[in-house]
């Protein structure tokens, strides 16, 4: 009997490495069909010409020196975290409590501010910020690395919870401080002594900022590729087993790499509240936990990259609520826009690490 | 006096709109889909029902029957379609699940604040605010006698349709994944998706079928809470980090929706707890009751983990994209 053979239209199998350029064209092709896609919706609702919605897009971020430096305080204190939750990324350890991390840093540090703004020197004061912010940041990530080291805990869910654990714990303090009584806000700590005020170096408050984070970028950058340390976060990640053969204690690594997350977590805490913004919100954070994942991502984990990729998330959600401004809708705009990206960004991984092979006609099957 | 019989009532209110979400990403993660775009769903499906019904109103329809029908589609709809994006990004390209649902949140909250906050500009509407009294009034109207009833009438018949049914559907989910075969089926691809392959499931078949699934019910909670416990009215950012809670409800309830009825209305009494306790002057300690429902959701993941019963585990797939040829 001869039974008729079917073969599907096209089978999907695994690629090998692509050429760098190859996998680069395909990102960007991918950015320039999301921007395509971006114009045509933002056509839709609002009637704009789309290269007019391009201009002020662009008009958002760079349209004057104070926006730039906006857009510059915000590249860096989301690139912050990203590089903070990167090395547990790196271990597939998915520390999704940037947010809460970032949050009890600037807890600690308006503590410090409010608390000891009038008893110790600047400097020390300073220093203290710094301590015990990265001190929080890094006590919040350990609770649920201990867990996952000792009882394999998931962490994504783990860390998802102690976010809000840390917002509602902020609300509690704000209460206790807040200024003037019953206002639920705390307003600028510090007003008139500026204690605690990281100092203003340049023509603008957020040069020192994208500094620090500019030269922790590159620490990462080299902590990750060219330590010993780096190396044993690789080996967890690829294979447990396999770390655990060549002697490598795998709970260490995870209370370490957490701890490190959270420490930098911490620290973009304490650039966000001693150095721009002087005040502590329960939104402070504006969820740059969970953008930090999606940048960090994005990059492929590479310090380096993910300049470029929380840039163009930040540029696109200030571009895209300029645009919304501009029409007086709704500045959530820019979400939207970021939720098209990343949507493409995100489906063309598929053509980089598979290929699709088409059915041809006429061949015999083996 | 702690007033039980005003308490249980808004604890379960509270309570739907979570037993919605977590139902929904019940179904969802037994097939080893962790979706993170919950929130965003939420907020899609809120949006979705909050446009269809608010072209109804302003078009003057008097249909009590298309009052219902029209932002409960829409809502579907809306939903659905968050569904089969999330299906199509991580189940056909594979993509990470983590990345992706987090995505599907920013774009899904995005997409409620932006149209809540810009529908009556873009419609050329003439009033000040989304007020969708007309269709709340059917969404919300309650059980026939529920005031005449006394207490009893109060804790079991004061709600409008949608939270009978998310009772329902939450038991005929649990009824699904335990006693019949397709959810034998669903659990198979969520535990192993390798075996379920040989042993002839349709894996992908099976993932966008239980995620979409999952996503509707879980956009209907987003419904629920705008036409039914806020009577209507959006307000930018209303709905919160209920669809967080809602993922914490999963753990919560170690992955079985008929738990989840009891303990949704648990974690809507959690989150109200702090508005009934008399803490005096000191309203700061208020904010302290309210990390409640996040708290015991830790205890009970850090318990499960430690006691390690096998049955009490996340699905062991979760997470983690399918590929045939992977080894």
């Amino acid at each position: 009997m001869n039974k008729k053979q079917h073969t599907p239209l096209f089978h999907v199998s695994k690629r090998g490495e692509l050429p760098w350029y190859l996998s680069w064209g395909i990102r960007v092709g991918a950015v320039a069909l999301a921007l395509l896609v971006s114009a045509l919706v933002t056509n839709l609702l609002t009637g704009e010409n789309p290269v007019k919605v391009f201009v002020t897009i662009w008009k958002g971020s760079f349209g004057s020196a104070r926006k730039m430096w906006v857009l510059g305080q915000n590249v860096a204190i989301l690139l912050c975290v990203a590089l903070a939750v990167t090395p547990a990324f790196r271990m597939r350890c998915w520390n999704l409590g940037g947010d809460g991390q970032m949050l009890v840093g600037c807890l600690a540090t308006a503590a410090c501010m409010i608390l000891l703004g009038d008893k110790l020197p600047n400097w020390l004061l300073i220093a203290l910020m710094v301590v015990c912010s990265m001190l929080a940041g890094a006590v919040w990530a350990l609770i649920p690395a201990a867990f996952k080291a000792k009882y394999n805990t998931n962490e994504t869910l783990f860390t998802l919870m102690m976010n809000y654990i840390a917002t509602q714990l902020v609300a509690f303090f704000i209460i206790v401080w807040e200024v003037p009584k019953g206002a639920g806000k705390i307003g600028i700590i510090n007003q008139q002594t500026n204690a605690g005020w990281l100092p203003q170096i340049g023509p603008s408050k957020y040069l020192l900022n994208i500094i620090i984070v500019a030269v922790l970028t590159v620490l990462m950058y080299l902590y990750l590729n060219y330590s010993k340390h780096g190396y044993e976060i690789s080996v967890v990640g690829e294979s447990e087993r396999t770390a655990r053969y060549v002697g490598i204690k795998v709970g260490k690594v995870i209370l370490r790499t957490m701890l490190l997350s959270g420490a930098i977590c911490g620290l973009a805490g304490m650039l966000l509240v001693g150095g721009t913004d002087h005040t502590l919100t329960t939104t402070i954070t504006a969820s740059r936990g969970f953008t930090a994942v999606m940048v960090s991502w994005l990059a492929k984990f590479n310090p380096i990259w993910m300049v470029l990729t929380s840039f163009l998330l930040v540029f696109l959600s200030k571009g895209g609520s300029e645009v919304a401004s501009g029409f007086g809708l709704s500045t959530s705009f820019g979400d939207i826009l970021t939720g098209i990206i990343l949507f493409f960004i995100l489906g063309s991984e598929f053509f980089i690490n598979y290929k699709i092979n088409f059915r041809k006609s006429g061949e015999k099957e083996a | 006096m702690f007033d039980l019989i005003s308490f249980i009532p808004r604890a379960i209110m509270q309570g739907i709109p979570l037993l919605y979400g977590s139902t929904g990403e019940t179904l969802t993660e037994k097939s080893g889909n962790l979706n993170l775009g919950i929130p965003g769903i939420m907020y899609a499906g809120a949006i979705s029902g909050v446009v269809g019904a608010f072209f109804y109103e302003q078009s003057g329809g008097t249909s009590g029957f298309l009052y219902v029908a029209i932002p409960l589609v829409c809502s579907l709809l809306g939903s659905l379609l968050m569904g089969l994006l999330y299906c199509f990004l991580t189940v056909t390209l594979r993509a990470n699940q983590n990345v992706t649902g987090l995505a599907l949140t920013t774009f899904g909250v995005g997409l409620g604040n932006f149209f809540g906050g810009s529908l009556i500009k873009l419609a050329g509407a003439e009033v000040p605010a989304i007020v969708l009294s007309n269709t709340s009034r059917y969404f919300s109207a309650t059980l026939p006698g529920a005031d005449k009833l006394g207490w009893f009438g109060k804790l079991f018949m004061s709600y409008g349709f949608l939270a009978y049914m998310a009772v329902l559907i939450a038991l005929a989910a649990s009824y699904l994944l335990k006693r019949t075969r397709v959810g034998l089926h669903l659990r198979a691809v969520g535990e192993s998706p390798t075996t379920a392959d040989a042993a002839g499931i349709n894996v992908s078949k099976y993932k966008y079928v239980s995620t979409c699934a999952g996503s509707v019910v879980a956009g209907l909670g987003g419904l629920y809470y705008i036409m039914d416990y806020t009577k209507g009215i959006w307000s930018s950012d209303a709905f919160g980090d209920r669809g967080w809670l809602a993922i914490a409800l999963v753990i919560f309830t170690i992955w079985r929706p008929n738990v989840g009825v009891l303990a949704s209305f648990l974690f809507g009494g959690l989150y109200i707890l702090h508005m009934y306790i008399p803490s005096g002057m000191n309203l700061a300690v208020k904010e302290l009751y309210k990390m409640a429902p996040y708290v015991v959701t830790i205890v009970v993941l850090v318990i499960s983990s430690m006691r390690n019963k096998r049955e009490n585990q996340p699905p062991a797939s979760l997470g983690l994209a399918y590929f045939r040829e992977d080894r």
